[in-house]
C-alpha cells in the first residue's frame, strides 16, 4: 500500500508519520509537497499536524485552499482512506469533509501529553483492529483542539457512528468528549490525538500502531485479489 | 477604492474561553459591572472597484475565508475613499 503524506508550510509532524509508515508499519510513503496536482498513483492520504501557514486567520484555514486540497477532494470522492491527525483534522474541518469546528482548547493552554481515549466506533476502516470500548493511550499536542458542532450535525454523528475515539478525561473541552470522527462515508477519518507518536514502545506505547493497520488490512481486504 | 472593515466575532451560542478569561480579570481588577467580553478579530480590506457587485464580493470573501460560519459571525462596514 502507498501513502502521502502532504506537506504544508508549518507542517511538523510530517517526520513522524513518514517514520510510522515506513519503519514500524512497513508500507510504501512518500512526502508531497501543498501545490501538487495529483494524488491518484496513492492508495491513502495523510494529512500531518503542525502549524500550517502559521495558523493564520484560524487553524487550517489557509491550508483548506492549497492545491492539493482538490486533489484530496478527489480522493476522498474515489473512496480512499484520508487520515486528518491535529492540525490535518483541523484543515479537514475548513474544508468541509469533516463537520463541525474547532475553539481554542477551554483552558487555553497548550496541551501536551499522553490521553487515554475510548474506541466508540471499532467498525471503521481505521479501527478494526482495535476492540469495541478498548481504552488506549495516544499523546495529544495542541492548543485548539476544542472540538465544536451543532446539535443538529451532533445527532447526526451520533446517529451514523461517526464518532470514532473520546476521551476519557477531556483535556480541551470538546463537545461530548469527542477526540476522532469520520464522515459519514467512512473514509475520512480526523483526530486531534497524534497515533504517529505511539508507534514504539521505546518512544512510550505502541497504541497507535493499530490504527494504521487497520488502514493496510481493509485496503488489502478490497484491493489485492488472494491467490 | 472603498476600504472595508469586517469584524468576525463566535457567534452566541459558541462559548468564548478567551472573552470568559478576560472577563474574569476584569473583575479582579474590581469592575464587576463588566457582565460579558467576547473577543473577535478585526480585519481592513482594501477592494478596488470592479463590474462585481461589491456587498456580494465582500460576502463572499468573508463565508469562504475570513470567517467560519460554523462558529463565527461577520459584519462589515463601507467607507468609499480617494487614493491619495
Amino acid at each position: 500500500m502507498k501513502f502521502a503524506v502532504i506537506v504544508f508550510p508549518g507542517s511538523n509532524c510530517d517526520v513522524d508519520m513518514y517514520h510510522a509508515i515506513k519503519d514500524e508499519l512497513g508500507e510504501q510513503v512518500e512526502y508531497v509537497w501543498h501545490d501538487t496536482e495529483s494524488l491518484d498513483e496513492f492508495d491513502g492520504i495523510l494529512l500531518p499536524g503542525g502549524f500550517s501557514y502559521g495558523d493564520y486567520l484560524r487553524t487550517g484555514a489557509i491550508a483548506r485552499f492549497s492545491k492539493v486540497m482538490q486533489a484530496v477532494v478527489k480522493a476522498a470522492e474515489a473512496g480512499k482512506p484520508i487520515l486528518g491527525v491535529c492540525n490535518g483534522f483541523q484543515i479537514l474541518l475548513e474544508a468541509g469533509l469533516l463537520p463541525g469546528a474547532m475553539r481554542r482548547n477551554e483552558s487555553l493552554s497548550f496541551i501536551c501529553k499522553p490521553v487515554d481515549l475510548k474506541v466508540v466506533n471499532n467498525q471503521t476502516m481505521f479501527s478494526t483492529a482495535y476492540t469495541q470500548e478498548e481504552t488506549i493511550s495516544i499523546p495529544v499536542a495542541h492548543g485548539e483542539g476544542n472540538y465544536y458542532c451543532d446539535e443538529e450535525t451532533l445527532a447526526a454523528l451520533k446517529e451514523n457512528n461517526q464518532i470514532v475515539f473520546t476521551y476519557q478525561d477531556n483535556p480541551n473541552g470538546s463537545l461530548e468528549d469527542i477526540a476522532g470522527i469520520i464522515n459519514e462515508k467512512g473514509n475520512v477519518l480526523g483526530m486531534m490525538p497524534h497515533p504517529e507518536r505511539a508507534v514504539d514502545e521505546l518512544l512510550g506505547g505502541a497504541d497507535g500502531l493499530k490504527l494504521f493497520q487497520s488502514i493496510v488490512r481493509s485496503w488489502r481486504e478490497a484491493n489485492v485479489v488472494k491467490a | 477604492m472603498f476600504k472595508v472593515k469586517v469584524y468576525v466575532t463566535l457567534r452566541e451560542s459558541v462559548l468564548d474561553p478567551q472573552g470568559k478569561a478576560v472577563t474574569h480579570s476584569l473583575h479582579s481588577l474590581n469592575y464587576p459591572e463588566v457582565s460579558d467580553v467576547r473577543i473577535g478579530k478585526y480585519m481592513e480590506l482594501t477592494i478596488e472597484k470592479s463590474e462585481r457587485d461589491l456587498d456580494e464580493v465582500i460576502n463572499e470573501i468573508c463565508s469562504k475565508l475570513l470567517a467560519n460560519t460554523v462558529i463565527e459571525d461577520y459584519r462589515y462596514e463601507v467607507e468609499e475613499c480617494v487614493p491619495q
